[in-house]
Order: structure tokens, then C-alpha cells, then sequence
């Protein structure tokens, strides 16, 4: 018996848990009705229906996010029918009455070119049409009309007419919102093209003449050292896709430090920690070589001995965890803070701020890097990379063995 | 059974076990040479892992308890299991691996971009996860009580215990090695005692026959009945009785029971001389649930093994700590090497299994009465080899089971508390996985206390049947179908998987059903397999609207090789 009340329990489970879950996603403040005069009772469920109506606004108006958006504004005027247009056509009728969409769109002409509401009466065949009479409402944004709002009633109201006008003002306001969003991604996309292989011309410089320096002494290093920095720049230069692998990336590490090894010699040691697991991992495209950059600038910075990097890559459930440490003369926290904060502008390179941005537009908030540094304690930097995220794709395959 | 060897063994597969993922990454090598460091997981070694994490209790003592009882039939399973990984490779491994995702949930995500699909993947991984921890707590039981004595839960317990610990501890993350290691360690385990079993066996003239109907005392043997059973006798027997048969009281009587059913208490010593048919054991009628499927199987046969058929060829993709083992490789192609290297590995380890049955069958065919058959493997080179020898082979055979319950348990709760954590806890961070891990283990613990026996290879059967019914028409239509919708996926998941679900919950809780319903229920793969991909089709073609926006080149990311995409692109980048 224990074992069929077992069974039961388990089976009954996910239904539970789906109740639960349908139950929160259908939650309406509508508990908040006991509260209140009736005055604030209405007011809370015009403002509830705006918030519904809102959300499908904000990205953009078509004919998906029209029709969702309809029932809610409806409810929201009170009108027996609502459309939504855009210059060219309905996008959605929500109500009765659907057969005025053609001439709807054919005394809309105005309005739309004019940008000012109007109010005109409908002609109708239908004996029992139950919508005589229409007020135009334009939806505007930045002075452009990009449609309207169209509600129908039996009769004139002037009430109605006022109403349609403040709600086709709310709805421009998130059309507002939408173009603003589009905006922003768009300024996105454009500073992560601006940001992304930034190789520093420092850098470009050293490395091409510590090549020059072996030409005459050891042709066959400068020749090896030439291909590393054509390697290294072929893969920082390429245009394809804004992700790769963390094993592309290490190879790319790897050319890097040859180069600077050759400039610094002994001076410079290096340890590497890899999970074989993460190396599939994608992520934005030299991210980390920019970190080891800053390791080997704060390690060899100030100070004539030697300098230990080490690179961890651990393999950490769903993410995988990229430390760099460095042992060098480290940084004031607070100065670090202020150079990530944007204040200062830090002295060489673009380094950790822009790396960190990269990381937090990618990944969000959430996956900024972690520093931990103190002056004469070196420095150690810890990026968490998700193994999984929506739109992270390496471009390339990678690297053969 | 003598435990002086046993106790040590299984101690030092635990041990171990925390020690790795205490100390697992700083034994992993330490260089500075980049070449060296950055040599991705090869094919043959991923499949080592995902060989030793999948091989689990039902694989290691499952299947020959159930050759043991019912003969040559149940070698569908090991079967099953690894065409499973046919299916795989044939039609999920490479666009899988090239979606980049890393969980199941993650697949539906990049799909089908939509959360509320995402959730519902999440919820039934979390559900697969729970079903198929249920056998392996309950096989790490068994394996104690058999071998020790000890009490009924205790191994479960061990088990679960260490399984939250290490993994909440943050170690046996994903470690390639270690779980590669299992395998080979599982192999072992299984092949030095069935080849000293197979030299006893020739010594002691090769009998063979092991599949004859039925099995056959070889000596006087006496058995203790622990759970009251109905014993059906086709034919009279001699017994010799200390106990309760029939409810009459006898102590040391020989007894001749005619033909027919009979009742025999618990705590019941039942001696059989030599040469006796072992008589078939009937617990359906006292509430137990030990043989409710095999009392299915009885009854509809082809329809059982085509539901077992169904459900293991088409479960294994929904896998969760198996699917997560793909990314692992770095790209379609390595996935599709892993896949048949993966084939080979399980291949090999599948023909051991049924060795014990058929050995099993000959020198222990008392475990079909007692209810213990699952412990076959584990008492044979005890009873086969005896001495010394026997000991130690069967501490051997111990530990490899421990290795077993712990490799897979610890991959799954990995998985379940990784989605435990993501997407159903309300928000990330350390703490929550730690949270994620105690209820993703305690949950099939404390099922596992209440259900209790059923066949561990059944009980896998089952996770199996429900990961058929929902991630496989997932994967399948949502990687070879553009028309497939968000709400077509969550129906179909929803229907298939929700009542493969609801028949497994009313199988384990034992309902009193019989005949045709009691079958379906029992092997709900064969129905609901279909009503899964029929909803999840029928669905999708009714919301055309909803099939989203970038599918095109999702699946052509999904199907496209790697270096194909990125010459692609480079042209493109030519051109502009």
C-alpha cells in the first residue's frame, strides 16, 4: 500500500508543479479588487490592462505584435470594434464589424499624411451594422506617423474621441520605446564591431622590431616569429563572425606569447591549466587574449626579475571558469574600479573595461569579469563563460589537431 | 556470503570516488605548452566517459538477473541499450553537437526559441533524471543487503550521500578521465570473474543447459523465502519444509505438494534435492511488486519486447548526463566518432551481462524464487568458485557495482540539479546548486525508500519509456522537420511524456489492473512514442503561424559541416 501511496505522490508531482507554474504566469493583481474605493479599484485594472498591453508593443508594431496588443486596448476604450494600421494596410481588426477594413484604409489617407486625429462617420450597407462611426487616432513617432488607431461605436462620442487620442498617445510612447530599443542594439552591435580585434599597435610595433633585430643574428627565428605574427593577425583581422572558440582563442594566446617571449626572453614563464572539457566553449572573439596582454604588462611592469603567468580554464557544470593571474605589481582596486567604471581612461591598450563590457553585452550583467588585485600582489582575473547561450555560435571550426 | 572482502573493496571505490572530486583538477596536467594543453577530448576517450557514465546498475547487475528468471528473451535489453546509440548516431549526434547546445533544455532554447518550451524540456529532464536515480539507489541497496547483510536502504543511502556530497562540493563535474576510467574500471569488474566463472564452468564439464525450461537445481539446495509468495507448481514436488506452507506449520517435514498454486510464509527454509525443477514464484498476489512486469511479459510477450524495443532504441538521445557528454566534442564530425567508438565500448560490455544470466541460471536458479535476482552477478563467483578465490572475485565484482551506481548517479544528479538550478530555482549562484543537488538526489532516495523492489533493469526500462516519449520526438522532428512550432513541441512533449509518465507512476504505485491494461501500462513506449511525435506533428501543422523566424539557418547550422559553414563565410566576407 505505502508503495501506491509512493506512486501516486510521484505522479502527482508535476502536476503540482505545473499548477504552480500556470498559476503564477496567470496570477492578475486582480486580488487587489478588495482593496480600495471603487474609484482605485478601476484604476488599478486600467492600469493592469495597459501593462498587458504594453509588453508585445515594445517590439514594434506588426501584425503579430497588433493582434496581441488589440484585445487589451479594446478593453482599454471600451469600443465595440479597434483596428490597428499601418500606413499601407490593417494590421489587425479586433471586434465587430471586420467588413470596414477597405474603407477604413481608403478615408485614412488624410489623417495619416496630416498626423491629426479625425472622427467621420462610416457608411454601411448592413442594416444592423452595429458600428456607424469612427475615430482616427495616428500613431506617431519622432513627428513621423508610422500608423493608426482606429476605434468604431454605434455613435458619436466625444468622450471616445478623447480617449482614442490618450491612448494612441500611450501606444506612440511604446512605439517610442520599441525604436529606442531597436537604437540601442543597433548602437550594440556597432560598438562590439568597433570593439573587437583592437589589437593594440603597441604591440605591432614591438613585435616587428624585435623580428627585425633577428633578421641579421637568426634568420630562421625571424622567419619563424614572422609567421607567428602573420598568424596572429590573420586571426584578429578576420571579418567572419563575432564568436570563437576558447581553443582558438588559446592558439591565438599562443602566437601572441611567442612573440612577446622572444622580446623578453626568460624574463617571461608561463603555466596553462586546461580542461580538455571547456575547449568547445564559444565566446566572443579575443576576449581573452586582451587579459593576458594586461598580465604580461602588469607582471613585467616595474620590476627587472621574472614574471609567472598561469592561464586556468576549468570545466564548471553549465559554464566554464577562465582564470589569468599574473605575479606583478597588481593595482590600487580602486583605480581598477574607476578605469572599468569608464572615469579614468586607463594608460595603454583597451584592455579589461572593454573586455568586461563585451563579456556583460554578450552574456549580461551577470558575467562580468571578477578581479582580484592589490598594489604588489599581482593580479588575477576570472571570466565566466556559459557554455550555452542563445546567438553564441563559433564561426569557425576548430583548430585542427 | 563472506564480507571480509567486500566491505574493503566497495570502501575503496568510495573513497576514491570523493578523493578524485575533491583533488580531481589538480591532478589534471599542468604545462606550458599550448599544444599540449589545448589537445581536445579525443573520440575514443569521450566514449570511454560516456560508457562509464551510462553503463549503470541495470546493465551491471539488471540484465542477467532478469536473463536469470526469464531466459534468453530478455536479451532485447542489452540490446536495446546499446542500438540505442544507433539511433544516436543515425540521426541526433552531429546536429546536436553543431547546435551548440549543452543540455536538452538548452536544444529546445536554440531551437525553438522560446522559454516555455525551454521549462517543460527542464521539467522533464528533471523527471527522466529522478526515474532512472530511482534503480541505481535501489541497485546500490540490494548490492549491500546481499553481500553484507546489511540493511535494506543503507547502500542507497552511501550512494546518495556521497553522490550530493561530491557534486556539491563542487567536484566530478564533467572530468573525461575519471569517467573513462569507470568504464575500464566496470569492464574489469565484470570480465576477470566471467572468465574464471567460464573456466570453472568448462571444469566442470560445460553443461549446457542453461535455457532449457526450466532451470534445474544441479545439487540439494536450500532456500530461505524472505517475502510471503505463491509458488505455482506445474507438476508435484518433493520438498523438505521448515515454515509455514499453506498456512500449516512444519519443521524439518518432508513434504510432496501436488500440482497447483501454494502459499509459502516468509522466513520459510525450503530444501530441494538435487535435480528438482525450480518452481516458479508468484508475487502479484500479496501486494509486492517485484515481478508486476514480468507478469505483463507473461501476458503479452511480443507486445512487451516491442515496447522494450521501442523505448531503449528511441530513449537513450533523451539521456540527460549522456547528452551532455556530446559537447564535449569539438565538432559534428568528432561527435559522430564518439557515437560509434561509443557502440563498440557498450557493445563489448553487453556481452558479459548475459554470461551471468545463463551461468547464473545453472548454479544459483534459487535467486528466481527469492526475488534477488538482480544479485546474481554478484553472488555467482561466490557460489561458483568458492574459497579464496570466490572472495575476492566477488569483492571485485562489489566494487565495480559501487563504481557503477556512483558514476551514473553522480552524472545524473549533475544534470538534474544543474537544471534544477537554471531553470526552476528562482535565481543562480552557488548556494542554489548546492540546493539543486540535495533535492535532486533526495527526492529519488526518498522514492526509493517508499517503492521499493522493483527490477532495476525494468525500473531503467521505464525512464526510458518516458525519455522516448518526449525528447526523442523533440529531437528528431526539431532536427529534421522546419515545421515544427513551439506549442506543437510543448504538446507533443506534454502528451507523449506526460502519460508515458502517468503509466510508469501507476506502474511502480502497483495498481490493481490485469491482462491487456496492465501490459500497455507496463510497456506505455509503444503508444505513447507515437502519440508523442502524432501531438507534437498535428500541433505544429495547426499553428502555422508560430514555426520561428530563423529556422532556415538553425538547420542549416544544425546539418551543415563546420568547415563547410566557414568557407562559407569566408567567401561571403570575399565578396563584401
Amino acid at each position: 500500500m505505502s508503495g501506491f501511496l509512493a506512486g501516486l505522490c510521484i505522479a502527482i508531482l508535476p502536476f503540482l508543479a505545473l499548477g504552480f507554474w500556470l498559476g503564477r504566469r496567470t496570477a492578475r493583481p486582480e486580488s487587489l479588487g478588495g482593496l480600495g474605493t471603487p474609484v482605485e479599484h478601476a484604476t488599478f485594472q486600467t492600469l493592469h490592462t495597459a501593462s498587458l498591453a504594453a509588453p508585445p508593443l515594445r517590439a514594434g508594431l506588426t501584425e503579430e505584435t497588433a493582434r496581441k496588443s488589440a484585445r487589451r486596448l479594446r478593453t482599454l476604450l471600451g469600443t465595440d470594434a479597434l483596428c490597428l494600421t499601418d500606413r499601407q494596410q490593417v494590421l489587425v481588426w479586433d471586434g465587430v464589424g471586420a467588413h470596414h477594413r477597405t474603407e477604413i484604409m481608403a478615408r485614412l489617407a488624410g489623417p495619416l499624411d496630416a498626423g491629426r486625429g479625425e472622427a467621420f462617420r462610416l457608411t454601411c450597407d448592413a442594416p444592423d451594422c452595429p458600428v456607424r462611426w469612427a475615430v482616427v487616432a495616428p500613431l506617431t513617432v519622432d513627428d513621423r506617423v508610422h500608423g493608426a488607431l482606429v476605434a468604431c461605436a454605434p455613435r458619436e462620442s466625444a468622450v471616445l474621441v478623447r480617449a482614442a487620442g490618450e491612448v494612441a498617445r500611450w501606444v506612440s510612447v511604446q512605439l517610442e520605446l520599441a525604436d529606442l530599443d531597436q537604437s540601442r542594439t543597433r548602437l550594440i552591435e556597432a560598438e562590439i564591431k568597433a570593439l573587437r580585434a583592437q589589437i593594440s599597435p603597441h604591440f605591432i610595433f614591438n613585435s616587428l622590431a624585435v623580428i627585425a633585430s633577428f633578421v641579421r643574428t637568426d634568420p630562421e627565428r625571424a622567419r619563424e616569429l614572422l609567421l607567428e605574427f602573420a598568424d596572429f593577425t590573420r586571426y584578429s583581422f578576420r571579418r567572419h563572425g563575432d564568436f570563437t572558440t576558447l581553443a582558438d582563442e588559446l592558439h591565438a594566446i599562443d602566437h601572441y606569447l611567442a612573440l612577446v617571449r622572444a622580446r623578453f626572453g626568460d624574463r617571461l614563464s608561463l603555466t596553462l591549466q586546461i580542461a580538455p572539457e571547456v575547449l568547445p566553449v564559444a565566446l566572443p572573439f579575443l576576449c581573452l587574449q586582451p587579459l593576458v596582454e594586461n598580465a604580461v604588462k602588469h607582471g613585467l611592469e616595474g620590476k627587472a626579475d621574472k614574471c609567472h603567468i598561469r592561464i586556468t580554464a576549468q570545466d564548471a557544470g553549465a559554464e566554464a571558469l577562465v582564470v589569468i593571474e599574473d605575479d606583478g605589481t597588481g593595482m590600487d582596486p580602486e583605480l581598477l574600479r574607476r578605469i572599468l567604471a569608464g572615469e579614468v581612461s586607463p594608460s595603454g591598450g583597451i584592455g579589461l573595461s572593454n573586455v568586461d563590457d563585451r563579456l556583460r553585452q554578450v552574456y549580461g550583467d551577470d558575467y562580468g569579469l571578477v578581479i582580484e588585485t592589490a598594489p604588489g600582489a599581482g593580479m588575477k582575473i576570472t571570466a565566466r563563460l556559459p557554455k550555452y547561450q542563445p546567438g553564441v555560435h563559433s564561426a569557425a571550426r576548430l583548430a585542427p589537431e | 556470503m563472506n564480507s571480509t572482502f567486500v566491505v574493503p573493496a566497495v570502501a575503496l571505490v568510495v573513497v576514491a570516488t570523493v578523493l578524485v572530486g575533491a583533488f580531481g583538477l589538480r591532478i589534471s596536467r599542468t604545462t606550458s605548452d599550448f599544444y599540449v594543453a589545448s589537445r581536445t577530448v579525443g573520440p575514443r576517450l569521450n566514449a570511454a566517459a560516456i560508457s562509464g557514465e551510462y553503463l549503470s546498475a541495470a546493465s551491471f547487475l539488471g540484465i542477467a538477473g532478469l536473463v536469470l528468471v526469464q531466459g534468453p528473451d530478455m536479451l532485447w535489453y542489452p540490446v536495446g541499450y546499446t542500438a540505442g546509440y544507433l539511433v544516436l548516431l543515425l540521426f541526433v549526434a552531429a546536429p546536436l553537437r553543431r547546435s551548440g547546445a549543452y543540455t536538452l533544455p538548452d536544444f529546445a532554447e536554440a531551437r525553438l526559441a522560446s522559454q516555455a518550451v525551454r521549462r517543460l524540456a527542464g521539467a522533464f529532464v528533471v523527471g527522466v533524471g529522478w526515474l532512472y536515480l530511482l534503480p541505481q539507489l535501489q541497485g546500490a541497496g540490494l548490492t549491500l543487503t546481499v553481500l553484507t547483510g546489511a540493511p535494506d536502504t543503507l547502500g542507497g543511502l552511501i550512494v546518495a550521500v556521497v553522490v550530493t556530497a561530491t557534486v556539491a562540493a563542487g567536484g566530478m563535474r564533467s572530468i573525461t578521465f575519471v569517467q573513462a576510467f569507470q568504464y575500464w574500471l566496470k569492464l574489469t569488474a565484470l570480465l576477470v570473474p566471467a572468465l574464471f566463472l567460464i573456466l570453472a564452468w568448462q571444469g566442470d564439464g560445460a553443461p549446457r543447459h542453461a535455457f532449457e525450461e526450466p532451470p534445474a537445481f544441479r545439487e540439494q539446495r536450500s532456500v530461505r523465502v524472505d517475502d510471503t509468495l505463491d509458488l505455482r507448481l506445474d507438476r508435484p514436488l518433493t520438498v523438505t519444509v521448515s515454515g509455514t506452507v499453506d498456512g500449516r506449520p512444519h519443521k524439518d517435514a518432508e513434504l510432496s505438494l501436488p500440482a497447483g498454486t501454494h502459499r509459502i510464509d516468509r522466513g520459510t527454509r525450503l530444501t530441494f534435492p538435487e535435480g528438482t525443477a525450480v518452481p516458479t514464484a508468484d508475487r502479484g498476489s500479496n501486494g509486492g511488486m517485484s515481478t508486476s512486469l514480468a507478469v505483463g511479459r507473461e501476458e503479452r510477450p511480443l507486445y512487451a519486447t516491442y515496447g522494450l524495443i521501442l523505448a531503449t532504441f528511441l530513449g537513450t538521445m533523451g539521456l540527460p548526463h549522456v547528452v551532455v557528454r556530446f559537447y564535449t566534442s569539438p565538432h559534428g564530425v568528432a561527435a559522430r566518432r564518439t557515437t560509434v567508438a561509443v557502440l563498440a565500448l557498450i557493445g563489448g560490455f553487453y556481452l558479459l551481462p548475459p554470461v551471468y544470466g545463463a551461468l547464473g541460471r545453472l548454479y544459483a536458479p534459487e535467486l528466481a524464487l527469492t526475488g534477488d535476482a538482480d544479485a546474481a552477478v554478484l553472488l555467482l563467483p561466490d557460489r561458483v568458485i568458492g574459497g579464496l578465490g570466490g572472495d575476492l572475485l566477488g569483492a571485485l565484482v562489489a566494487g565495480g557495482a559501487f563504481a557503477a551506481f556512483l558514476s551514473t548517479a553522480s552524472g545524473l544528479t549533475m544534470a538534474v540539479a544543474g537544471v534544477l538550478t537554471q531553470d526552476v530555482l528562482p535565481s543562480r549562484g552557488v548556494r542554489h546548486f548546492r540546493l539543486g543537488t540535495g533535492l535532486a538526489m533526495a527526492v529519488p532516495l526518498a522514492a526509493s525508500v517508499l517503492v521499493g523492489g522493483l527490477p532495476v533493469a525494468d525500473a531503467v526500462g521505464l525512464a526510458f519509456a518516458v525519455s522516448a516519449s518526449s525528447f526523442c520526438p523533440l529531437l528528431v522532428l526539431g532536427i529534421w522537420w522546419r515545421r515544427l512550432t513551439p506549442p506543437g513541441a510543448a504538446a507533443g512533449m506534454l502528451v507523449g511524456g506526460g502519460s508515458a509518465f502517468a503509466a510508469v507512476a501507476a506502474t511502480m504505485a502497483g495498481l490493481p489492473v490485469a491482462g491487456t491494461l496492465h501490459a500497455l501500462l507496463a510497456w506505455p513506449a509503444l503508444w505513447s512514442v507515437p502519440l508523442g511525435f502524432l501531438t507534437m506533428i498535428l500541433v505544429s501543422l495547426a499553428t502555422p503561424g508560430r514555426v520561428p523566424a530563423g529556422t532556415a539557418a538553425i538547420l542549416a547550422r544544425f546539418h551543415l559541416p563546420e568547415e563547410l559553414r566557414a568557407e562559407e563565410l569566408r567567401a561571403a566576407e570575399v565578396k563584401a
